[in-house]
């Protein structure tokens, strides 16, 4: 078995690292790289747990050979936040009460993140289908939606 | 209720110390961390990703764990061969049931997590490896060969009934039938619930109506798969990093089937990503165990999605008749249900629940349940939220629908007029103590969704629901720092925010703020038996420990006070944080903090701590009552829930978002169960929909926002009125949606999911009816 060795950027940092050719992203994240936020909850790109973003694009890193990141920007949940200081979307979760068992919430994190930065102003309905792709069983969707909607408010500015 | 049906052979224990405190309704009216909403302790590690689930341990040296699983829904195990599996170059470990002793106690368990006589269900596993990577693991599962002789099966409850069905178990003897049978059959058990005379009843009525139901079965869903890291030392001392929802009962279960010392086995709950019940099981802990132990490393084993779908979870699917006799002015003279579960491949589907519950909303002279538990060639089912009672609610709140229509009665006005109230003799049997269904029917009628214009093809259902409720075997330690501030440890995982409401409860006791206060879930080597998290039981048995241990602290801090003071300890009050001279020595000396008993403390007699065991009583039933409008789509068949309401007693929100959470939680996974999700089985007995993509859980743009209304009638049982609010509300959305459904469409559908195919048939057919 030989390894394919990548070079990549993830969260700002050049990372290398070994991968075999069956490996995914996340298992590349996860396994290889200690990077352990982005959860697997399907493998087949229909949960939204392993969301990253690939050169700003909302992905599912389940779905993406590790060795495919060669080249690439890849952000996780782990620059979300800088040092000690939370992302409005985390913020806005938290006081929100929007997670329960929380397993759903990086994903949701990133994927929300990816929504503001390419539309600050979605309705309500704009922010359900974009988040259409990362499931949550514990809350009915309900405060996460309107801590998106929150944030995305605050980082407007009103 | 709602106890493990993982504990299946186990007799249930009798409760011997029991201990409550009684509702303290003025402590109630001066509340100051009770009833607040601050963030919850783990929050920062969900937000950021640092917190650790199931699968994100590493341990070094660990190895991958594979489990090899039946294809087949049914058969014989001939012969299996590990040999060349064994020898491949990486795998460090290949079990079989034949790395397991018998064991009496836990044998249907034993029996379900590795099979050897028979293989019951497609995914029912046969053997297990570990290796140094995923793709030798993947290698040798290819490698072992199993000899199988295909065996008829059979999925559905009412053709598992009959004579001449497959037969799972030589040995199932139907118990609960007198005379007892002489021939084994699918049928697990019988049990009957009830009270009057429902002919008598019946012969009083003016309208009856009577009708059959089916759900389908599904899944919990939580997003989580099943993951664990054992590692079994050469001599015996083990440790199990699990996602669970009962680390003591895991400790228990793999403890006996590893054949090894409760002492030894150190289980430890990871964060839990979700478990509504079905992580109140042993699946794969004690295969990582075996094969750690072979291989003398850690092997950690994490479940895919398809293995969760067929080899985890589901709840069952049912069969019902409900008849209910009502007189013109709306008094319920009757009820009847006859409620038929599987439950998979072992004895265990919560047919009892639902036939417990199924009329529990209702005060009723003349009731008569029938419960009967199936098995079938399925994975076996685990608990699902309040299990078993959303099928049977389900039924019997389509039935009460119906009849206020034919006697043309508000469905709330009938509804309160028959509802169950304290006093009332509940339909299984004991009597209900205070309890808040007439006041979540009341707050439901009185709320503006319930006078709402509603549009074409749009209609609008309400159902009620009940869960019973659970105490159960409780402890907890509260340790005051040296810096005044508390450290608490419970032995119940936290799936809802839990560790929020003993850090508030704790702080109200204490008298210092929510944020000086932190909650951990210990392992089982650092507190004592906690019984799983299960039953809505959580908040208020660890809560009322939680309490009780503070009260000791409490106790303890004014005793260091009065030594210092050189006062006698019954002369010393606790107020607001502060110990206080009280009586002859009021005002004698300054109001000494928290913060400076404990500063102190190693002068005053050492560490400060409280603790509290006890097994819980008085847990209180809960009520809940669910408004909902739907739109049909007369063309497609197709449903969207335009809005929700859910009203429920939650006896006293000690952290309301957290009990708004609940409720919303499950109510959609009501709304998924009414109208999507189901397994799917083919001819050949397979799971044809194992994957999110077709297993079609409700995403954020199906649904609206879900409005709650939280009832608090007290729980006389709880010193703050707590009642469980976990499981209740995904037992009237069913009913809920159904009633919905029927009005907005004008057909009564009578089996879930309402999937589009099945709402549209329903509308032809009446239409073809109607020529």
């Amino acid at each position: 078995m030989s390894g394919i060795h990548v070079s990549t950027k993830i969260n700002g940092d050049a990372v290398e690292f070994v991968c075999d050719v069956e490996e995914t992203l996340l298992d590349v994240l996860r396994d290889k790289l200690g990077m352990t936020g982005s959860k697997e909850g399907c493998s087949s790109g229909d949960c939204g747990a392993c969301s990253v973003t690939v050169d700003g694009r909302l992905t599912c890193s389940c779905l993406m050979l590790g060795a495919e990141a060669e080249g690439h920007d890849i952000g996780t949940i782990e620059g979300v936040a800088k040092g000690t200081q939370l992302h409005p979307i985390q913020q806005k979760i938290l006081d929100h009460a929007a997670l329960q068992c929380g397993v759903c919430t990086p994903g949701f994190v990133v994927a929300a993140k990816a929504l503001l930065e390419k539309n600050p102003d979605p309705t309500e309905t704009e922010v359900r289908f974009w988040l259409a792709g990362n499931l949550c069983r514990c809350t009915g969707y309900d405060k996460i939606i309107r801590a998106v909607m929150d944030a995305a408010a605050e980082m407007r500015g009103q | 209720m709602a106890r493990n049906p993982d504990a299946d052979n186990a007799p249930a224990p009798k409760a011997v110390k029991t201990s409550t405190i009684e509702f303290d309704a003025d402590k109630a009216k001066s509340f100051k961390v009770v009833g607040s909403r601050p963030p919850r302790p783990d929050g920062m590690d969900k937000v950021t990703g640092r917190a650790r689930f199931g699968a994100d341990m590493v341990m070094p040296g660990q190895l991958v764990g594979l489990i090899l699983r039946s294809p087949h829904p049914h058969a014989v195990i001939v012969s299996i061969d590990t040999t060349e599996a064994e020898a491949l170059s990486g795998v460090k470990s290949v079990i079989t049931r034949d790395d397991f002793a018998e064991n009496a106690d836990h044998h249907d368990v034993l029996c379900n997590i590795m099979a050897r006589e028979k293989a019951l269900y497609e995914g029912h596993a046969v053997a297990a490896v570990s290796a140094t990577s995923k793709a030798v693991a993947r290698k040798a599962l290819k490698l072992i060969k199993i000899d199988y002789q295909i065996l008829p099966h059979v999925t559905d409850v009412d053709l598992a009934m009959a004579p001449d069905a497959p037969l799972l178990h030589a040995d199932m003897i139907t118990s609960g039938v007198s005379p007892v049978p002489t021939k084994p059959s699918n049928v697990a058990g019988r049990s009957e619930f009830g009270h009057g005379d429902v002919e008598a009843g019946f012969a009083q009525a003016d309208v009856i109506i009577e009708r059959d139901f089916k759900t389908a079965a599904t899944h919990q869903g939580y997003i989580e798969p099943h993951a664990c890291v054992a590692n079994v030392g050469a001599d015996g001392m083990s440790e199990l990093w699990c996602c669970t929802q009962g680390h003591f009962h895991v400790r228990q279960v793999c403890a006996s089937l590893l054949g090894i010392d409760v002492s030894r086995l150190r289980v430890t709950a990871s964060e839990i990503g979700g478990g509504f019940g079905g992580k109140t099981t042993v699946f794969i802990e004690p295969v990582a165990l075996a094969l750690s132990r072979k291989a003398g490393r850690p092997v950690k084993i994490a479940m895919s999605r398809d293995e969760v779908f067929k080899a985890s979870g589901p709840t069952a699917s049912s069969s019902m008749n409900v008849k209910i006799g009502v007189t013109k002015d709306g008094r319920i003279t009757a009820g009847e249900g006859e409620f038929r579960y599987q439950g998979g491949a072992f004895a265990g589907a919560p047919a009892d629940f639902g036939a417990m519950s199924a009329f529990a909303c209702y005060a009723l002279d003349n009731v008569k349940t029938v419960a009967y538990d199936v098995v079938t060639n399925r994975p076996k089912g685990a608990a699902y939220r309040a299990p078993g009672a959303p099928m049977s609610v389900y039924a019997v709140e389509s039935v009460i629908a119906e009849l206020a229509g034919e006697i043309g009665m508000d469905p709330i006005e009938l509804r309160l007029k028959n509802a169950a109230r304290e006093g009332t003799k509940s339909s299984y049997g004991p009597k209900f103590g205070s309890c808040g269904l007439v006041e979540t029917l009341e707050a439901a009628r009185d709320h503006p969704h319930y006078s709402a214009p509603l549009g074409p093809n749009q209609g609008r259902g309400v159902a009620s629901g009940f869960w019973f409720n659970f105490g159960g075997e409780t402890c907890s330690t509260l340790n005051i720092n040296a810096d005044g501030t508390v450290a608490i440890a419970v032995g119940t995982p936290d799936i809802g925010g839990s560790r929020a409401a003993m850090c508030i409860m704790a702080a109200e006791e204490l008298g210092i703020p929510y944020e000086r206060v932190r909650t951990i879930v210990a392992d089982t080597s650092s507190l004592g038996y906690n019984d799983t998290t299960e039953g809505s039981r959580v908040t208020f048995s660890s809560g009322m420990a939680v309490i009780k241990a503070s009260r000791k602290a409490v106790t303890e801090m004014c005793n260091r006070a009065a030594m210092i003071w050189d006062i006698p300890a019954e002369a010393v009050t606790w107020e607001d944080g502060h110990a206080k001279p009280s009586g002859a020595n009021a005002g004698d000396f300054e109001p000494m903090s928290l913060a400076e008993i404990a500063a102190s403390a190693s002068k005053t007699g050492g560490p400060i701590a409280g603790h509290h065991e006890y097994n819980a009583d008085g847990a209180g039933v809960s009520f809940g009552t669910h408004i909902v409008d739907t739109e049909v789509d007369p063309e497609t068949g197709r449903v969207d829930i335009l809005r929700y309401t859910v009203v429920q007693d939650a006896g006293k929100a000690i952290h309301p978002d957290y009990v708004e959470g609940q409720f919303q939680g499950g109510a959609v996974q009501g709304i998924g169960w009414a109208l999507n999700e189901e397994y799917i089985y083919g001819e050949d007995g397979r799971l044809q929909n194992a994957g999110f993509l077709d297993y079609r859980m409700p995403v954020a743009s199906d649904l609206p926002m879900i409005d709650t209304v939280i009832v608090e009638v007290p729980n006389p049982g709880h010193p703050y009125g707590v009642r469980g609010v976990g499981e209740t509300g995904i037992v009237p959305p069913l009913a809920a949606i159904a009633n919905a459904v029927s009005a907005a469409s004008g057909v009564r559908l009578t089996e879930l999911p309402m999937s589009p195919p099945r709402v549209l048939k329903a509308i032809d057919d009446a239409k073809v009816a109607a020529q």
